[in-house]
């Protein structure tokens, strides 16, 4: 399969992020068209594209549009969610630094469709510093263009966009934490209902939509849902980016259609693992999605397929793991993950994802207990399901999933005290430290 | 089971001094009505205020605490509630150089714990502490999004990815 040159089609031009080399690739005559549509024709459009969200749940984005009553008594939102911090992901900042007025024009043309009222906010994340910078200067771009501000190209739709950016906290990419954070709150999730389009952010309904999501906006509008659907497979439709790193030849985003299988992805495209050593596990998708072992990789990359499969997609974000790995390391480091990014609001998640990463620790420093690895599995279900917000099920997959695939390796750590002959540890107990 | 957790971040680094009060110069407090035009409530301008305030005096203190407080109608516990879960924001003075190297997994596979190990050597300097001329801090953090060029290590704000050990070392070189 080869790879697309779609949502990527402009990210390798000399000066990708000016508007004149969007404008010469065709950029911003999504938007009159648009304009010149009812916003319920443009909600219809995007449902019969079949869109899904790629932040990582995957749902439905004319779907959600469609759950913003009319009418409502506060203004409505619309938020870009450029907050990108799932281990493994990196396709946002692509776009992002290399192609940002591809996500404003998405963000001007969705706004429209929902109704949003005069302002649109890019929560980026705090590190992307120079991300933010692009995107400020794309902005001014587009508002001396008239793409954005009062009346925009006479259709009488005002709107501006404010980049906001986070300060480094996982969790604020999580859509009601976001939400919070940007009222200038800790990015502690909310109780749903009300759901944010409903009830979202200063009170009034409010859209937040994915950077790559909102990218795939202008393509749809531009050549129509029947293309759209027309690469991919039903329900998973569209190009899509994925992310790859980890112990591959050549790490990096690749852009397909989402029926494109892993193996073919990892090993065709990607050059395989290095030094001709066995792939051992592969995470689909970001931190949160559980382990795939090396005979599970004969999969296409969809919501769905990973789904039924017992992982997901996520964020995209494939990362590849080599015989030489010990899978306690990797699952401790991941647990230490998501222990630094609970936010502390619900106890089960605050205090389980702590014990996650201590019983792991000990158990890759040889100091296991035979019981451990059952102590893991109850513990994850204590956190399943019994938070407001996805964090804790999310640090349970990677937990339950190696320890149920790779549970040999964990019992070598309790009886050897020892990792696996052959792999390599990454961390050593202590960093030796000068004084 | 000794780690490399940084001491319990939830402490203020002092009681807030009465008699050192602090103002933004008239350049920040320029940014700062720029800042509040652009959100409907005066508490939605708090984490960009205090990214202008780490901009100003390049930490958090526990007197501009108190100041943020006053601009935007807020008690100095609540924005010390927000200074200290985010992790971006300083809460202790911090060195020219802030180098923040990220460990998480695809990193981690690709030798950040070596990286990590040879700056604190070389730096002689403690994970979470600054060298004692004051020059440098380092950082263990999270994810930066650079997992395709990994391992990365963001020094004040800008990203150098693909290290190696080697790479890292001519960089602390350049780094005066």
């Amino acid at each position: 399969m080869e790879p697309l040159k779609i949502l990527t089609a402009n990210v390798d031009k000399p000066d990708s992020a000016s508007i004149d080399t969007y404008l010469a690739a065709g950029g911003y005559e999504s938007l009159k068209k648009a304009l010149s549509m009812t916003p319920e024709r443009i909600i219809e459009e995007v449902k019969a594209s079949e869109l899904r969200g790629r932040g990582g749940a995957g749902f439905p984005t004319g779907m959600k549009w469609g759950f913003v009553p009319k009418n409502a008594p506060n203004p409505t939102y619309l938020l870009c969610n450029a907050d990108e911090a799932e281990p493994g992901t990196f396709k946002d900042r692509l776009l992002i630094e290399k192609d940002p007025h591809l996500v404003i024009e998405g963000m001007i043309i969705s706004a429209f469709a929902i109704g949003s009222c005069p302002m649109a906010y890019i929560y980026i994340r705090g590190e992307f510093w120079f991300g933010a910078q692009v995107l400020e200067k794309a902005l001014a771009e587009a508002r001396e263009r008239g793409f954005l501000g009062k009346d925009i190209l006479g259709s009488g739709f005002d709107l501006d966009v404010t980049v906001h950016r986070g300060a480094g906290a996982y969790i604020c990419g999580e859509e009601t934490g976001l939400i919070e954070s940007l009222e200038g709150k800790r990015g502690q999730p909310r109780v749903k209902p009300p759901f944010p389009a409903v009830v979202g952010v200063f009170a009034g309904p409010t859209v937040v939509n994915n950077v790559e999501t909102l990218a795939c906006v202008p393509l749809i509008i531009g050549r129509g849902a029947d293309w759209f659907k027309s690469i991919g497979v039903p329900k998973n439709t569209g190009p899509k980016l994925y992310c790859v790193s980890g112990q591959v030849r050549r790490p990096g985003v690749y852009e397909f259609p989402m029926d494109v299988s892993l193996r073919e992805l990892i090993f065709d495209h990607c050059g395989g693992v290095p030094e001709g050593r066995k792939l051992k596990a592969v995470i689909p998708g970001g931190a949160s999605a559980p382990m795939l072992s090396a005979d599970e990789i004969e999969i296409p990359l969809t919501f769905d397929a990973l789904m039924k499969a017992g992982s997901m997609l996520g964020s995209a974000a494939i990362i590849v793991i080599d015989e030489s790995t010990c899978i306690v390391e990797v699952t401790w480091r991941l647990a230490k993950f998501f222990a630094h990014e609970s936010c502390g609001q619900c106890t089960p998640c605050r205090e389980g994802t702590n014990w996650l990463e201590s019983v792991l620790w000990r158990l890759e420093n040889g100091n296991g207990r035979p019981q451990d690895a059952e102590l893991l599995l109850d513990m994850s279900d204590n956190i399943g399901g019994k938070s407001l917000c996805a964090l804790g099920d999310a640090a349970i997959g990677p937990v339950m999933s190696s320890v149920k695939k790779f549970r040999d390796e964990y019992l070598h750590h309790v009886e050897r005290k020892s990792c696996l002959p052959g792999t390599r540890r990454h961390r050593v107990q202590e960093l030796a430290v000068a004084h | 089971m000794a780690d490399l957790r940084p001491e319990n971040p939830y402490v203020p680094e002092r009681i807030p001094d009465p008699e050192k009060k602090v103002v933004f110069p008239p350049e920040a407090l320029r940014k700062f009505e720029q800042i509040l035009e652009r959100y409907p409530t005066r508490q939605a301008a708090m984490l960009p205020t205090l990214h202008l305030v780490q901009e100003t005096w390049g930490w958090i203190s526990p007197e501009a605490i108190v100041y943020v407080g006053e601009l935007l109608d807020q008690t100095p516990a609540a924005v010390f509630g927000i200074v200290s879960f985010y992790n971006m924001y300083n809460q202790r003075p911090v060195g020219k150089y802030h180098l923040q190297v990220c460990t998480n997994l695809s990193c981690m596979l690709r030798n950040a714990y070596g990286i990590y190990e040879r700056i604190c050597e070389r730096l002689a300097v403690r994970p979470g502490e600054n060298t004692k001329d004051g020059r440098f801090t380092v950082t263990e953090v999270e994810c930066l999004g650079s997992c395709g060029t990994a391992p990365v290590v963001q020094i004040n704000h800008d990203y150098h990815e693909d290290l190696t050990v080697e790479t890292m070392e001519q960089i602390l070189g350049t780094l005066k």
